[in-house]
Protein backbone atom coordinates (compact mmCIF):
# COMPACT_ATOMS: atom_id res chain seq x y z
CA UNK A 1 0.00 0.00 0.00
CA UNK A 2 1.71 2.67 -1.06
CA UNK A 3 1.65 6.52 0.42
CA UNK A 4 0.43 8.28 -1.62
CA UNK A 5 -2.92 6.24 -1.85
CA UNK A 6 -3.21 6.56 2.03
CA UNK A 7 -2.70 10.36 2.67
CA UNK A 8 -5.28 10.82 0.02
CA UNK A 9 -7.76 8.17 1.57
CA UNK A 10 -7.15 10.27 4.89
CA UNK A 11 -8.22 13.55 3.40
CA UNK A 12 -10.95 12.53 1.64
CA UNK A 13 -12.65 10.50 4.71
CA UNK A 14 -11.74 14.51 6.67
CA UNK A 15 -13.22 16.28 3.93
CA UNK A 16 -16.40 14.22 3.85
CA UNK A 17 -16.69 14.05 7.57
CA UNK A 18 -16.37 17.83 7.73
CA UNK A 19 -18.10 18.88 4.88
CA UNK A 20 -21.29 16.62 5.94
CA UNK A 21 -21.13 17.44 9.60
CA UNK A 22 -20.99 21.20 8.07
CA UNK A 23 -23.92 20.15 6.14
CA UNK A 24 -25.76 18.21 8.52
CA UNK A 25 -25.94 22.01 10.38
CA UNK A 26 -27.20 23.66 7.69
CA UNK A 27 -29.46 21.43 6.75
CA UNK A 28 -31.40 21.91 9.91
CA UNK A 29 -31.41 25.83 8.46
CA UNK A 30 -33.08 25.10 5.53
CA UNK A 31 -35.65 22.58 7.13
CA UNK A 32 -36.66 25.39 9.11
CA UNK A 33 -36.57 27.95 6.20
CA UNK A 34 -38.20 25.88 3.91
CA UNK A 35 -40.65 24.62 6.75
CA UNK A 36 -41.77 28.16 7.54
CA UNK A 37 -42.20 29.47 3.80
CA UNK A 38 -44.94 26.94 3.62
CA UNK A 39 -46.43 27.60 6.30
CA UNK A 40 -46.70 31.17 6.01
CA UNK A 41 -43.94 32.42 8.51
CA UNK A 42 -40.83 33.33 8.37
CA UNK A 43 -38.42 31.09 10.05
CA UNK A 44 -34.96 32.14 11.71
CA UNK A 45 -35.02 35.68 11.39
CA UNK A 46 -33.30 37.42 14.20
CA UNK A 47 -29.23 35.85 14.28
CA UNK A 48 -27.68 36.74 11.31
CA UNK A 49 -29.22 37.64 7.62
CA UNK A 50 -31.86 35.62 7.30
CA UNK A 51 -31.25 34.14 10.47
CA UNK A 52 -28.32 32.42 8.81
CA UNK A 53 -26.30 32.51 11.66
CA UNK A 54 -28.97 30.53 13.66
CA UNK A 55 -27.02 27.25 12.72
CA UNK A 56 -24.01 28.76 14.95
CA UNK A 57 -25.78 29.80 17.63
CA UNK A 58 -27.59 25.82 17.66
CA UNK A 59 -24.38 24.42 17.57
CA UNK A 60 -22.58 26.77 20.56
CA UNK A 61 -25.71 25.66 22.57
CA UNK A 62 -25.34 22.34 21.73
CA UNK A 63 -21.55 21.97 22.78
CA UNK A 64 -21.87 23.60 25.37
CA UNK A 65 -24.95 22.34 27.20
CA UNK A 66 -24.14 20.14 30.21
CA UNK A 67 -24.36 16.52 29.08
CA UNK A 68 -26.60 14.78 32.06
CA UNK A 69 -26.49 10.65 31.89
CA UNK A 70 -29.76 10.38 34.33
CA UNK A 71 -29.30 8.06 37.05
CA UNK A 72 -31.58 5.02 36.07
CA UNK A 73 -30.06 4.51 32.34
CA UNK A 74 -27.70 2.09 31.54
CA UNK A 75 -25.11 4.51 31.30
CA UNK A 76 -22.78 2.71 28.85
CA UNK A 77 -25.12 2.22 26.39
CA UNK A 78 -27.19 5.19 26.60
CA UNK A 79 -23.95 7.06 26.18
CA UNK A 80 -22.50 5.01 23.27
CA UNK A 81 -26.34 4.81 21.27
CA UNK A 82 -25.86 8.27 19.89
CA UNK A 83 -22.03 7.92 18.53
CA UNK A 84 -23.56 4.45 16.33
CA UNK A 85 -26.10 6.83 14.53
CA UNK A 86 -23.87 9.30 13.20
CA UNK A 87 -20.30 6.78 13.05
CA UNK A 88 -22.62 4.64 10.88
CA UNK A 89 -23.90 7.49 8.78
CA UNK A 90 -20.77 8.53 7.57
CA UNK A 91 -19.38 4.97 7.42
CA UNK A 92 -21.91 4.41 4.72
CA UNK A 93 -20.69 7.50 2.85
CA UNK A 94 -17.25 5.27 2.44
CA UNK A 95 -18.86 3.75 -0.95
CA UNK A 96 -20.63 6.91 -2.67
CA UNK A 97 -18.63 8.62 -5.42
CA UNK A 98 -20.07 12.40 -4.46
CA UNK A 99 -18.56 13.47 -7.48
CA UNK A 100 -16.80 11.91 -11.27
CA UNK A 101 -13.02 11.86 -11.03
CA UNK A 102 -11.47 15.29 -11.69
CA UNK A 103 -7.65 16.34 -12.10
CA UNK A 104 -6.21 18.59 -9.88
CA UNK A 105 -2.27 19.99 -10.14
CA UNK A 106 -1.70 16.75 -12.68
CA UNK A 107 -3.02 14.44 -9.79
CA UNK A 108 -6.42 12.40 -10.60
CA UNK A 109 -8.53 12.17 -7.57
CA UNK A 110 -11.40 10.21 -7.38
CA UNK A 111 -14.23 11.45 -4.99
CA UNK A 112 -15.18 8.09 -3.78
CA UNK A 113 -13.44 6.85 -0.28
CA UNK A 114 -13.82 3.03 -1.05
CA UNK A 115 -15.18 1.23 -4.81
CA UNK A 116 -15.64 -1.85 -3.55
CA UNK A 117 -17.47 -4.07 -5.61
CA UNK A 118 -20.21 -4.45 -3.79
CA UNK A 119 -20.91 -0.62 -3.15
CA UNK A 120 -24.91 -0.64 -2.33
CA UNK A 121 -25.24 -3.61 -0.36
CA UNK A 122 -22.28 -2.08 1.95
CA UNK A 123 -24.29 1.31 2.18
CA UNK A 124 -27.95 -0.26 2.87
CA UNK A 125 -26.13 -2.36 5.47
CA UNK A 126 -24.32 -0.02 7.03
CA UNK A 127 -27.01 2.67 7.33
CA UNK A 128 -29.63 0.20 8.30
CA UNK A 129 -27.15 -0.06 11.40
CA UNK A 130 -27.67 3.40 12.56
CA UNK A 131 -31.16 2.20 14.06
CA UNK A 132 -29.37 0.67 16.56
CA UNK A 133 -28.51 4.23 17.26
CA UNK A 134 -32.61 5.05 18.10
CA UNK A 135 -33.34 1.53 19.60
CA UNK A 136 -30.38 1.40 22.09
CA UNK A 137 -30.81 4.75 23.46
CA UNK A 138 -34.61 3.98 23.99
CA UNK A 139 -34.09 1.11 25.62
CA UNK A 140 -31.18 2.18 27.42
CA UNK A 141 -32.89 5.20 29.12
CA UNK A 142 -35.36 4.30 31.47
CA UNK A 143 -38.16 5.95 30.08
CA UNK A 144 -41.81 4.80 28.96
CA UNK A 145 -41.77 6.86 25.75
CA UNK A 146 -38.09 5.98 24.67
CA UNK A 147 -38.75 2.56 25.08
CA UNK A 148 -42.26 3.08 22.75
CA UNK A 149 -39.50 4.29 20.87
CA UNK A 150 -37.23 1.60 20.47
CA UNK A 151 -40.14 -1.00 20.37
CA UNK A 152 -41.08 1.70 17.19
CA UNK A 153 -37.75 1.51 15.82
CA UNK A 154 -37.34 -2.31 15.46
CA UNK A 155 -40.70 -2.87 13.84
CA UNK A 156 -39.33 0.18 11.22
CA UNK A 157 -36.51 -1.40 11.16
CA UNK A 158 -37.67 -4.70 10.10
CA UNK A 159 -40.36 -3.66 7.80
CA UNK A 160 -38.84 -1.33 5.81
CA UNK A 161 -35.50 -3.02 5.03
CA UNK A 162 -36.98 -6.18 3.08
CA UNK A 163 -38.62 -3.08 0.46
CA UNK A 164 -35.04 -1.76 0.14
CA UNK A 165 -33.78 -4.96 -0.68
CA UNK A 166 -36.17 -6.12 -3.19
CA UNK A 167 -36.78 -3.11 -4.88
CA UNK A 168 -33.05 -2.46 -5.31
CA UNK A 169 -32.37 -6.42 -6.97
CA UNK A 170 -34.56 -5.52 -9.89
CA UNK A 171 -32.42 -2.70 -10.98
CA UNK A 172 -28.93 -4.77 -10.28
CA UNK A 173 -30.43 -7.66 -12.42
CA UNK A 174 -30.42 -5.34 -15.13
CA UNK A 175 -26.95 -3.57 -14.29
CA UNK A 176 -25.16 -7.26 -13.16
CA UNK A 177 -23.13 -5.32 -10.53
CA UNK A 178 -23.24 -3.86 -7.12
CA UNK A 179 -20.77 -1.23 -7.13
CA UNK A 180 -22.33 2.63 -7.60
CA UNK A 181 -20.13 3.58 -10.05
CA UNK A 182 -20.76 0.63 -12.17
CA UNK A 183 -24.13 2.07 -12.00
CA UNK A 184 -22.96 4.85 -13.19
CA UNK A 185 -21.26 3.83 -16.21
CA UNK A 186 -24.54 1.71 -17.18
CA UNK A 187 -26.65 4.52 -17.46
CA UNK A 188 -24.16 6.28 -19.98
CA UNK A 189 -24.63 3.79 -22.48
CA UNK A 190 -28.42 2.77 -21.66
CA UNK A 191 -30.42 5.47 -20.39
CA UNK A 192 -31.84 6.43 -17.02
CA UNK A 193 -32.74 3.52 -14.99
CA UNK A 194 -35.43 5.15 -13.75
CA UNK A 195 -37.03 4.92 -17.37
CA UNK A 196 -36.98 0.97 -17.44
CA UNK A 197 -37.49 0.55 -13.77
CA UNK A 198 -40.17 3.47 -11.89
CA UNK A 199 -41.24 0.92 -9.82
CA UNK A 200 -38.32 0.44 -8.43
CA UNK A 201 -37.52 3.73 -8.06
CA UNK A 202 -40.80 4.82 -6.24
CA UNK A 203 -40.17 1.78 -3.88
CA UNK A 204 -36.63 2.51 -3.01
CA UNK A 205 -37.84 6.42 -2.67
CA UNK A 206 -40.58 5.46 -0.13
CA UNK A 207 -38.22 2.79 1.71
CA UNK A 208 -35.89 5.71 1.84
CA UNK A 209 -38.60 7.80 3.86
CA UNK A 210 -38.46 4.88 6.19
CA UNK A 211 -34.89 4.47 6.74
CA UNK A 212 -33.98 7.74 7.60
CA UNK A 213 -37.22 8.36 9.59
CA UNK A 214 -38.59 11.18 7.77
CA UNK A 215 -42.05 12.49 8.15
CA UNK A 216 -44.67 10.37 6.82
CA UNK A 217 -42.41 7.46 8.64
CA UNK A 218 -41.48 9.59 11.52
CA UNK A 219 -43.07 7.77 13.62
CA UNK A 220 -39.72 6.91 16.25
CA UNK A 221 -39.15 9.92 17.60
CA UNK A 222 -42.83 11.70 16.60
CA UNK A 223 -43.00 14.94 19.10
CA UNK A 224 -46.61 14.62 19.53
CA UNK A 225 -46.89 11.60 20.98
CA UNK A 226 -44.23 10.08 22.12
CA UNK A 227 -42.47 13.46 22.98
CA UNK A 228 -39.14 13.26 21.44
CA UNK A 229 -38.82 9.10 21.45
CA UNK A 230 -35.72 8.38 22.26
CA UNK A 231 -34.25 11.42 22.61
CA UNK A 232 -36.62 11.96 25.84
CA UNK A 233 -33.36 11.73 27.87
CA UNK A 234 -30.80 12.92 25.72
CA UNK A 235 -29.58 16.45 26.25
CA UNK A 236 -26.50 18.90 24.89
CA UNK A 237 -23.79 17.37 22.19
CA UNK A 238 -25.41 13.82 22.32
CA UNK A 239 -29.05 14.77 21.47
CA UNK A 240 -27.01 16.74 19.00
CA UNK A 241 -25.29 13.79 17.63
CA UNK A 242 -28.41 12.04 16.61
CA UNK A 243 -29.22 15.16 14.80
CA UNK A 244 -26.16 14.99 12.78
CA UNK A 245 -26.56 11.24 12.11
CA UNK A 246 -29.78 11.98 10.71
CA UNK A 247 -29.17 14.49 8.52
CA UNK A 248 -25.96 12.78 7.32
CA UNK A 249 -28.21 10.25 6.69
CA UNK A 250 -31.12 12.33 4.12
CA UNK A 251 -27.51 13.70 2.45
CA UNK A 252 -25.98 10.64 1.56
CA UNK A 253 -29.71 8.70 0.54
CA UNK A 254 -30.01 11.96 -1.54
CA UNK A 255 -26.78 10.87 -2.81
CA UNK A 256 -27.45 7.39 -3.59
CA UNK A 257 -31.03 7.91 -5.32
CA UNK A 258 -29.91 9.79 -8.09
CA UNK A 259 -27.03 7.40 -9.04
CA UNK A 260 -28.79 4.70 -8.69
CA UNK A 261 -31.86 5.82 -10.63
CA UNK A 262 -31.19 9.43 -12.56
CA UNK A 263 -28.18 8.57 -14.32
CA UNK A 264 -25.73 10.09 -11.57
CA UNK A 265 -22.93 12.22 -12.60
CA UNK A 266 -23.32 11.13 -16.15
CA UNK A 267 -20.45 10.78 -18.49
CA UNK A 268 -18.08 12.81 -16.04
CA UNK A 269 -18.17 16.62 -17.40
CA UNK A 270 -18.38 19.39 -14.93
CA UNK A 271 -21.80 19.74 -15.95
CA UNK A 272 -22.37 16.17 -14.98
CA UNK A 273 -21.22 16.78 -11.22
CA UNK A 274 -23.32 19.73 -11.26
CA UNK A 275 -26.04 17.74 -12.35
CA UNK A 276 -25.99 15.46 -9.48
CA UNK A 277 -25.67 17.64 -6.71
CA UNK A 278 -28.75 19.49 -8.14
CA UNK A 279 -30.36 16.20 -8.49
CA UNK A 280 -29.13 15.78 -4.47
CA UNK A 281 -31.08 19.10 -3.70
CA UNK A 282 -34.15 18.40 -5.07
CA UNK A 283 -34.06 14.52 -3.12
CA UNK A 284 -33.19 16.71 -0.45
CA UNK A 285 -35.75 19.10 -0.97
CA UNK A 286 -38.30 16.58 -1.27
CA UNK A 287 -37.95 15.57 2.21
CA UNK A 288 -38.85 18.90 3.53
CA UNK A 289 -41.70 18.85 0.78
CA UNK A 290 -43.07 16.01 2.61
CA UNK A 291 -42.71 16.84 6.21
CA UNK A 292 -44.92 19.91 5.49
CA UNK A 293 -47.52 18.17 3.00
CA UNK A 294 -48.49 15.16 4.67
CA UNK A 295 -49.40 13.74 8.24
CA UNK A 296 -47.21 11.01 10.00
CA UNK A 297 -48.97 7.23 9.68
CA UNK A 298 -49.19 4.88 12.59
CA UNK A 299 -46.53 2.11 13.31
CA UNK A 300 -49.38 -0.50 12.29
CA UNK A 301 -50.00 1.24 8.58
CA UNK A 302 -46.42 1.45 8.31
CA UNK A 303 -45.99 -2.43 8.79
CA UNK A 304 -49.35 -2.90 6.61
CA UNK A 305 -47.75 -0.61 4.20
CA UNK A 306 -44.48 -2.25 4.03
CA UNK A 307 -45.58 -5.62 4.25
CA UNK A 308 -48.55 -6.12 2.40
CA UNK A 309 -48.52 -3.33 -0.06
CA UNK A 310 -44.90 -2.44 -1.05
CA UNK A 311 -42.71 -5.89 -0.79
CA UNK A 312 -45.66 -7.82 -3.32
CA UNK A 313 -45.21 -4.90 -5.57
CA UNK A 314 -40.82 -5.10 -5.13
CA UNK A 315 -41.55 -8.88 -5.87
CA UNK A 316 -43.27 -8.81 -8.59
CA UNK A 317 -41.13 -6.49 -10.26
CA UNK A 318 -38.24 -8.49 -9.72
CA UNK A 319 -39.78 -11.82 -11.26
CA UNK A 320 -41.32 -9.12 -14.55
CA UNK A 321 -37.80 -7.90 -14.79
CA UNK A 322 -36.17 -11.21 -14.25
CA UNK A 323 -38.35 -12.26 -17.33
CA UNK A 324 -38.03 -9.76 -19.70
CA UNK A 325 -34.40 -10.31 -19.12
CA UNK A 326 -34.88 -13.98 -20.13
CA UNK A 327 -36.99 -13.35 -23.23
CA UNK B 1 1.13 -4.54 7.94
CA UNK B 2 -2.31 -3.21 7.76
CA UNK B 3 -3.90 -6.85 7.48
CA UNK B 4 -2.13 -7.67 10.30
CA UNK B 5 -3.09 -4.85 12.33
CA UNK B 6 -6.78 -5.31 11.46
CA UNK B 7 -6.75 -8.65 11.90
CA UNK B 8 -5.11 -8.33 15.76
CA UNK B 9 -7.76 -5.84 16.40
CA UNK B 10 -11.05 -7.09 14.93
CA UNK B 11 -10.33 -10.33 16.56
CA UNK B 12 -9.47 -9.24 20.03
CA UNK B 13 -12.22 -7.01 19.51
CA UNK B 14 -15.00 -10.18 18.58
CA UNK B 15 -13.58 -12.25 21.38
CA UNK B 16 -13.88 -9.33 24.09
CA UNK B 17 -17.56 -8.68 22.76
CA UNK B 18 -18.67 -12.16 22.65
CA UNK B 19 -17.07 -13.00 26.17
CA UNK B 20 -19.04 -10.29 27.41
CA UNK B 21 -22.42 -11.24 25.46
CA UNK B 22 -21.90 -15.05 27.75
CA UNK B 23 -20.57 -13.47 30.84
CA UNK B 24 -23.02 -10.73 31.47
CA UNK B 25 -26.65 -10.55 33.38
CA UNK B 26 -28.09 -7.38 31.84
CA UNK B 27 -29.79 -8.41 29.00
CA UNK B 28 -28.84 -5.01 26.83
CA UNK B 29 -25.07 -5.11 27.55
CA UNK B 30 -25.39 -9.06 26.22
CA UNK B 31 -27.36 -8.20 23.16
CA UNK B 32 -25.44 -4.94 22.20
CA UNK B 33 -22.10 -6.89 22.52
CA UNK B 34 -23.58 -9.47 20.47
CA UNK B 35 -24.58 -7.21 17.53
CA UNK B 36 -21.06 -5.60 17.92
CA UNK B 37 -19.63 -8.83 17.65
CA UNK B 38 -21.40 -9.77 14.88
CA UNK B 39 -20.18 -6.98 13.20
CA UNK B 40 -17.19 -6.84 13.56
CA UNK B 41 -16.91 -10.47 12.22
CA UNK B 42 -17.75 -8.84 8.56
CA UNK B 43 -14.05 -6.96 9.19
CA UNK B 44 -12.61 -10.56 8.51
CA UNK B 45 -14.33 -11.17 5.65
CA UNK B 46 -13.37 -7.50 4.44
CA UNK B 47 -9.59 -8.39 5.26
CA UNK B 48 -9.77 -11.69 3.14
CA UNK B 49 -11.29 -9.96 0.15
CA UNK B 50 -14.67 -11.34 0.47
CA UNK B 51 -16.44 -7.81 0.38
CA UNK B 52 -19.91 -9.72 -0.43
CA UNK B 53 -19.85 -12.03 2.39
CA UNK B 54 -18.68 -9.13 4.58
CA UNK B 55 -21.70 -7.16 3.67
CA UNK B 56 -24.13 -9.86 3.82
CA UNK B 57 -22.66 -10.27 7.09
CA UNK B 58 -23.53 -7.35 8.08
CA UNK B 59 -27.04 -6.60 6.71
CA UNK B 60 -28.34 -10.19 7.96
CA UNK B 61 -27.06 -10.09 11.63
CA UNK B 62 -28.24 -6.41 12.06
CA UNK B 63 -31.99 -7.68 11.33
CA UNK B 64 -31.19 -10.71 13.05
CA UNK B 65 -29.89 -8.84 16.31
CA UNK B 66 -33.15 -6.72 15.87
CA UNK B 67 -35.35 -9.28 16.23
CA UNK B 68 -33.90 -10.58 19.45
CA UNK B 69 -33.86 -7.06 20.69
CA UNK B 70 -37.25 -6.98 20.19
CA UNK B 71 -37.96 -10.35 22.21
CA UNK B 72 -35.63 -8.92 24.62
CA UNK B 73 -38.10 -5.81 24.95
CA UNK B 74 -40.66 -8.04 25.61
CA UNK B 75 -39.34 -10.40 27.78
CA UNK B 76 -36.99 -8.18 30.23
CA UNK B 77 -36.67 -4.73 32.09
CA UNK B 78 -33.59 -4.35 29.70
CA UNK B 79 -32.17 -1.53 32.40
CA UNK B 80 -32.49 -4.12 35.39
CA UNK B 81 -29.72 -7.03 35.67
CA UNK B 82 -31.47 -10.34 35.09
CA UNK B 83 -31.45 -13.06 38.09
CA UNK B 84 -29.50 -15.75 36.79
CA UNK B 85 -29.50 -19.84 37.88
CA UNK B 86 -26.37 -20.52 37.90
CA UNK B 87 -25.57 -24.36 38.15
CA UNK B 88 -22.23 -25.88 38.26
CA UNK B 89 -19.45 -23.30 36.91
CA UNK B 90 -16.68 -26.13 36.04
CA UNK B 91 -19.04 -28.08 34.45
CA UNK B 92 -19.88 -24.82 31.73
CA UNK B 93 -16.41 -23.98 31.73
CA UNK B 94 -15.10 -27.25 30.94
CA UNK B 95 -17.56 -28.08 28.06
CA UNK B 96 -17.37 -24.62 26.53
CA UNK B 97 -13.49 -25.36 26.68
CA UNK B 98 -13.90 -28.74 25.19
CA UNK B 99 -16.84 -27.10 22.38
CA UNK B 100 -13.82 -24.78 21.78
CA UNK B 101 -10.67 -27.16 21.16
CA UNK B 102 -12.65 -29.42 19.16
CA UNK B 103 -13.91 -26.79 16.64
CA UNK B 104 -10.28 -25.39 15.99
CA UNK B 105 -9.29 -29.00 15.37
CA UNK B 106 -11.97 -29.41 12.93
CA UNK B 107 -10.93 -26.42 10.97
CA UNK B 108 -7.49 -26.70 11.46
CA UNK B 109 -7.16 -30.63 10.25
CA UNK B 110 -7.89 -29.81 6.69
CA UNK B 111 -4.79 -27.32 6.58
CA UNK B 112 -2.53 -29.28 8.80
CA UNK B 113 -2.70 -32.38 6.77
CA UNK B 114 -2.35 -29.95 3.38
CA UNK B 115 -5.68 -31.37 2.34
CA UNK B 116 -7.46 -28.57 0.72
CA UNK B 117 -8.09 -28.55 -2.67
CA UNK B 118 -9.99 -25.99 -4.02
CA UNK B 119 -12.51 -27.48 -6.46
CA UNK B 120 -13.61 -24.04 -8.15
CA UNK B 121 -10.76 -22.28 -8.04
CA UNK B 122 -11.69 -18.28 -9.02
CA UNK B 123 -12.71 -17.64 -11.87
CA UNK B 124 -10.04 -15.58 -14.34
CA UNK B 125 -12.20 -11.66 -14.23
CA UNK B 126 -15.28 -12.67 -11.79
CA UNK B 127 -16.18 -10.29 -9.08
CA UNK B 128 -17.08 -11.38 -5.92
CA UNK B 129 -20.46 -11.74 -6.17
CA UNK B 130 -20.42 -13.71 -9.59
CA UNK B 131 -17.97 -16.32 -7.68
CA UNK B 132 -20.36 -16.42 -4.54
CA UNK B 133 -23.32 -17.30 -7.08
CA UNK B 134 -21.01 -19.41 -9.43
CA UNK B 135 -20.04 -21.87 -6.31
CA UNK B 136 -23.94 -21.61 -4.88
CA UNK B 137 -25.08 -22.58 -8.10
CA UNK B 138 -23.01 -25.13 -9.38
CA UNK B 139 -21.70 -27.16 -6.27
CA UNK B 140 -23.66 -25.88 -3.27
CA UNK B 141 -26.92 -26.42 -5.22
CA UNK B 142 -28.92 -28.75 -3.51
CA UNK B 143 -28.11 -27.20 0.10
CA UNK B 144 -28.93 -24.23 -1.45
CA UNK B 145 -32.40 -25.32 -2.47
CA UNK B 146 -32.77 -27.22 0.82
CA UNK B 147 -32.15 -24.25 3.24
CA UNK B 148 -34.93 -22.14 1.04
CA UNK B 149 -37.10 -25.00 1.30
CA UNK B 150 -36.79 -25.06 5.37
CA UNK B 151 -37.52 -21.58 5.25
CA UNK B 152 -40.27 -21.46 2.99
CA UNK B 153 -41.49 -24.14 5.75
CA UNK B 154 -40.57 -21.99 8.23
CA UNK B 155 -42.31 -19.40 6.74
CA UNK B 156 -45.67 -20.94 6.06
CA UNK B 157 -45.71 -21.97 10.02
CA UNK B 158 -44.48 -18.82 11.53
CA UNK B 159 -48.08 -17.46 9.63
CA UNK B 160 -50.13 -20.07 10.64
CA UNK B 161 -48.57 -19.76 14.16
CA UNK B 162 -49.03 -16.03 14.37
CA UNK B 163 -51.56 -15.25 11.60
CA UNK B 164 -54.76 -16.00 12.96
CA UNK B 165 -55.94 -12.39 14.24
CA UNK B 166 -54.14 -10.89 11.32
CA UNK B 167 -57.13 -9.07 10.17
CA UNK B 168 -57.90 -7.62 13.63
CA UNK B 169 -56.53 -4.30 13.82
CA UNK B 170 -56.80 -2.61 17.66
CA UNK B 171 -56.21 1.05 16.76
CA UNK B 172 -59.14 0.39 13.92
CA UNK B 173 -61.91 -0.93 16.47
CA UNK B 174 -63.55 1.87 18.83
CA UNK B 175 -64.06 1.29 22.15
CA UNK B 176 -67.35 0.06 22.60
CA UNK B 177 -66.01 -3.04 20.30
CA UNK B 178 -62.65 -3.89 22.20
CA UNK B 179 -64.99 -3.89 24.93
CA UNK B 180 -66.94 -6.17 23.82
CA UNK B 181 -64.08 -8.66 22.60
CA UNK B 182 -62.63 -8.46 26.30
CA UNK B 183 -65.98 -9.02 28.12
CA UNK B 184 -66.05 -12.51 25.48
CA UNK B 185 -62.27 -13.11 26.30
CA UNK B 186 -63.24 -13.23 30.51
CA UNK B 187 -65.90 -14.98 30.35
CA UNK B 188 -63.87 -18.27 28.65
CA UNK B 189 -61.32 -17.58 31.26
CA UNK B 190 -64.04 -17.35 34.08
CA UNK B 191 -66.46 -20.69 32.53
Amino acid sequence: MDTAYLIETVIKVVVILLVFSALAGIGTYFERKILAFMQRRLGPMNVGPFGLLQVGADGIKLFTKEDIIPSNVVAPIFKIAPVITAATAFMAAAAIPFLPQFTIFGYTVHPIVSDIDVGILYILGVMAVGLFGPMLGGMASANKFALLSAARAAAVFISYEVVTGLAILAPIMMVGSLSLIDFNNYQIENGWILWTQPVAFVLFWIAAFAETGRTPFHLIANDHEIIDGFGTEYSGMRWGLFFIGEYANMFFISFVIPILFLGGFGDGSFLGAVALLGKMAFFFFFFLWTRAAWPDVRPDQLMWLCWKVLMPIAVVNVVITGLVMMF
Amino acid sequence: MFEAVAFYLFAFLTIAMFFITVTTSQALYALSALAAGMIFISAFFFILGADFLGAVQIIVYTGAVMALYAFGMMFFDTTREVKEKKGNKFIIVGLATLCAVIIVAIFAAPIVSDNMLSLYPALEGAGNTQSVGLVLFTKYLIPFEVAAIMLLVAMVAGIVLAGKKMDLSLTLLNAEEIEKMDEEINKKVLS
